[in-house]
């Protein structure tokens, strides 16, 4: 009896500690796949998939300068931001579709933490008083409010389908029942999320993270001022957002019941899957004007909306 | 009870011993700051008491006048709004010394002293009221004590016509409130009888209810009765906003609470609370988002917050009507936390914004900017407090929401679809306000302290005294502790869930929920705490340079991006009713001279319906000009005529009602 007891704690630790290092270790690799997708669309044959942990190492070892004006909030905006987002990793289900951490609401608390982390970079941005950090601010700060109701109502609609109030229950084994039952609404749900996955991490066509033109950047510009080993904190919290993101994504659109021996497998898979699709997203679509941006994340809205609708009907 | 009496005394007294001492003014706002932390340590321990289950006994002061007797007494509904009342009250008290001393030169400080007291001991003895004339009477008492807060500027012209509107509203509550009085104190005026008078009461009753629902809604700042909160909190003295957005404007919602309690279910509590919560969240932070006037800004988060906590209650009185215990405790408890924390952040924030005022000379955020290095301890302490604002966790703002959401959302997923879409889209609006809470905080963060100076005087700003930085580090100290003592409040929260009609309060499902979200402010703050020594480590080797302008030589404070600039993305997409008005002339000539721009952000229901419809009722009693001819006598025949008019009335109704 002791003896099955210690051989399921140990297939618990061992768990959580294969889902912190995927958390720790896999965003940058989202990165490079975007960027190998991307390269290879434009006839290059592009920079290896592990450029990013180069380029983060670089940075690490890099000295940084820092602006006159700004005051404690520069450097800790970073910081919290990256911790805020590492929590929101952390209630997001991955693997086999489970959380490394669940309780009851915490999707609502996994939106809360993502604004936590939102707040904290922009007033790091706004910390520089410099106008074009501060036009990103803005922008960010605009377009979130748009993009919170559809990632909520998003959620709100799993929640629904499901009747629990748990991410690692809403998206774990149910969501393939509920793929057998309510389709249309997890498409609905699906193509929400994903415009809310490309506006809340800069993607086209909401954002360019590799224009050149400050004027036309959003989260880029944010963080102009950064550089060194903070822009590598930056940079890496920006590969976990991305991380949660495409997690969620993949429990939603490829429900697929795996074995147990594939399941983590299959979420990677999935998770590269979702990468290259963004490529593929920023590689055949031309940037929004930002007039329109706001048009683009309501229809996100409406088509959560329209998914919860159908779902509590 | 004892102690809640000692405190009342220890008030007026104080008060009248600074009116006494108003010649040394500094003797007069000692004194009164004294009496008001002794206030507060006598009705503390009374009121926590009460809430931890005591039941202290009514006590009946015999007074022929109105009625045969007052009562007095303390239950958990009244204990739950004392604690903050008293807590924040003594705060603000000894930041409030501070705060007007350097006025001490030009004007007598001890009327606002003595005003500040009165008006403490009559939130008080709202509290303490177990009669409804008792009630209204402090209730008058508190109106005209804030009344001479708010207009302490009176040389100032829109000071002025704050007071005015300030008064007008408070009056047309009132107004409404002793209707709802009148129509149920049929069989004598003590809560009891109130509320046995209610449930026999048919029709009345729900006539009753809604009068009473929009007179104390008046002062909770429901929109769109909201119109003289922001106003009078801009005009009024720092600390006397705190107080007032932090304690006055939640009697309203304590008044609202009471009024249910008489008339039960006859009044559709639930639907009618949160569409006005709604209405308010959403109304409240659209409005606070571009406003210019720092103050302004945050009373008007103040109407988004009462928003939210009316929501939560709305929610818990439809859970109670559809006996749902779960989602009725989580619900209501959300709501009555949201109204601890918000005293917290919204003392904290009216507390800095007074301290950023005294620094930098001005409540223009455009003239801000910079002042976090200037005033390093204000600056910290207000940015702490923008983020508890927000509404974000690990701090205070979240508690009372993350209930909410959780009762709705427990409610949304399991309920019927036409009650649970509802609900469940009232999750999403809430979780836009929060956003849109997000963006206005960080503005007004960003742009006051964050930074160059955009003026003389906020590059000339200087730290405030302690007396000052001290109590506001005290609130930002309780807006980090809340969210970890919240767990233990729920427990205690069971007795006054009982008496708000929830039979079986499950607060052990709060308290869990409240023990997940303090798991999860450890981890943040661990986190924290060990990224940021971690990124500082990393970032040691670094030299100063100008902020990177893209090349461009000579940058100036003037090009850094302003406030209105940041909220006019979303200020765009406000529906045109909740924008501010804008008139740019256009002069068509050869040479044009210098433009101009003029921003109305003044409030859209004042400009769109109160100013139009008051204008027409003014010209309509123009007309009635006739009446007053300015003649003392003729004024005196008005009134004889008036009661010989009343008698003859009663006379003939006596005559022929005869048998």
């Amino acid at each position: 009896m002791l003896g099955v007891t210690l051989a399921v704690t140990a297939g618990a630790v061992l768990d959580g500690i294969a889902k912190a290092a995927a958390i720790l270790i896999v965003p940058p690799l989202l990165l490079g796949v975007i960027a190998r997708i991307k390269a290879r669309f434009a006839g290059r044959v592009g920079p290896p998939l592990l450029q990013p942990y180069h380029d983060l190492r670089k940075l690490l070892a890099k000295g940084s300068v820092v602006s006159r004006t700004t005051t404690w909030v520069f450097l800790a905006g970073p910081a919290v931001s990256l911790v805020a987002v590492l929590l929101a990793a952390a209630v997001v289900p991955i693997g086999d579709g489970r959380a490394l951490w669940s309780f009851e609401g915490d999707f609502i608390l996994l939106a809360y933490l993502l604004g936590l982390a939102r707040y904290a970079t922009m007033a790091a941005a706004l910390d520089t008083g410099s106008s074009f950090e501060g036009m990103g601010a803005a922008r960010e700060a605009t377009f979130a409010c748009i993009a919170e109701p559809a990632f909520v109502l998003g959620l709100l609609a799993l929640a629904r389908a499901t009747g629990s109030l748990s991410l690692s229950t809403f998206l774990g084994p149910a969501i393939t029942h509920v793929w057998a039952e309510e389709s249309a609404s997890l498409v609905l749900v699906a193509a929400g999320l994903l415009l809310v996955l490309l506006a809340e991490n800069s993607r086209i066509p909401v954002d360019d993270p590799a224009t050149h033109l400050e004027l036309t950047m959003v989260h880029e510009v944010m963080v102009l001022d950064h550089g060194g080993p903070v822009l590598g904190v930056v940079l890496y919290g920006a590969a976990v957002k991305l991380f949660v993101f495409a997690a969620l994504l993949v429990r939603i659109a490829i429900p697929i019941a795996a074995p147990a021996h594939l399941a983590w497998p299959a979420f990677l898979g999935g998770l590269v899957a979702v990468a290259a699709g963004i490529g593929v997203i920023e590689s055949t679509l031309a940037r929004l004007r930002l007039p329109y941006v706001p048009a683009l994340l309501l229809s996100a809205c409406l088509c959560c909306a329209l998914a919860l609708v159908l779902l509590a009907r | 009870m004892t102690g809640c009496a000692l405190a009342v005394a220890v008030l007026v007294a104080s008060a009248c011993g600074a009116l006494l001492a108003h010649r040394r003014g500094r003797l007069a706002s000692g004194l009164a700051a004294a009496g008001a932390v002794l206030a507060a340590a006598a009705a503390l321990p009374d009121a926590i008491a009460v809430l931890a289950g005591a039941a202290p006994p009514e006590v009946a002061v015999p007074w022929a006048a109105p009625i045969d007797e007052l009562r007095f007494g303390l239950d958990p509904l009244s204990a739950f709004f004392a604690v903050p009342l008293a807590a924040l009250g003594a705060i603000c008290a000894v930041y409030g010394a501070f705060y007007l001393d350097g006025q001490r030169a030009q004007r007598r400080i001890a009327v606002p002293a003595c005003a500040y007291n009165l008006l403490l001991a009559a939130m008080l003895g709202v509290l303490l009221a177990r009669d409804a004339i008792g009630l209204v009477i402090a209730w008058e008492l508190m109106t005209l004590a804030s009344y001479v807060l708010v207009t302490f500027d009176h040389a100032q012209r829109e000071v002025r016509r704050a007071g005015w509107v300030y008064l007008i509203a408070s009056h047309l509550g009132v107004a409404a409130i002793l209707s709802m009085v009148l129509l149920l104190g049929t069989d004598g005026f003590a809560f009891s009888a109130l509320a046995a008078a209610g449930r026999a009461a048919g029709s009345a009753a729900t006539v009753a209810g809604i009068l009473g629902l929009l007179g104390f809604g008046v002062k909770a700042g429901l929109v769109p009765l909201h119109v003289w909160l922001p106003e009078a909190h801009a005009s009024a003295p720092s600390h006397v906003s705190a107080l007032m957005s932090g304690v006055l404007v939640k009697l309203g919602l304590y008044g609202i609470l009471r009024t249910s309690t008489f008339v039960g279910d006859a009044v559709p509590w639930g639907p009618l609370l949160m569409v006005f919560g709604i209405a308010g969240a959403l109304v409240g932070i659209a409005l606070a988002l571009y406003q210019r006037d720092l103050k302004r800004s945050l009373a008007y988060s103040t109407v988004e917050n009462i928003g939210i906590a009316t929501l939560g209650l709305g929610a818990g009185f439809w859970a109670r009507s559809a006996d749902e215990p779960v989602l009725a405790t989580l619900a209501f408890a959300g709501g009555l936390l949201h109204v601890w924390s918000h005293t917290i952040q919204k003392g904290l924030m009216f507390l800095g914004a007074g301290s950023l005022l005294h620094g930098a000379g001005t409540r223009d955020l455009e003239q801000m900017g910079g002042l976090a290095k200037r005033m390093p301890r204000t600056g910290a302490l207000v940015l702490l407090g923008a983020v508890a604002l927000a509404g974000l966790p690990p701090l205070s703002g979240f508690v009372g929401e993350w209930l909410i959401y959780l009762g709705l959302a427990r409610g949304g997923t399991r309920a019927a679809s036409f009650v649970g879409l509802p609900l469940l889209l009232a999750i999403a609006v809430m979780a836009t306000v929060g956003v849109m809470a997000a963006l206005c905080f960080v503005r007004i963060a960003g742009i006051a302290l964050l930074g160059e100076p955009r003026s003389e005087g906020a590059a000339r700003a200087h730290e405030s005294p302690r007396g000052m930085v001290l109590p506001m580090a005290l609130l930002a100290a309780l807006a980090v502790l809340l969210p970890f003592v919240a767990p233990l409040l729920a427990g205690a929260l069971a007795p006054l869930l009982v008496e708000l009609g929830v039979h079986a309060p499950a607060v052990a499902v709060a308290h869990d929920a409240l023990v997940d979200l303090a798991r999860v402010g450890i981890a943040l703050w661990a986190g924290i705490l060990a990224v940021s020594l971690l990124v500082r480590r990393l970032a040691r080797r670094r030299r100063e340079a100008e902020t990177w302008g893209c090349g461009y030589l000579a940058p100036s404070p003037r090009m850094q991006y302003s406030g209105a600039s940041f909220a006019e993305g979303l200020h765009r997409l406000l529906p045109g009713i909740l924008r501010a008005k804008l008139s740019v002339p256009y002069r068509a000539e050869l040479f044009p001279p210098p433009a101009d721009l003029t921003v109305d952000a003044g409030d859209p229901f004042t400009r769109a319906a109160y100013a139009p419809l008051l204008d027409r009722l003014a010209q309509r009693f123009g007309q009635l000009r006739w009446v007053q001819r300015g003649f003392l006598h003729l004024y005196i025949l008005y009134i004889v005529v008036a009661v010989v008019a009343a008698l003859a009335v009663v006379s003939i109704g006596d005559f022929w009602g005869a048998p």
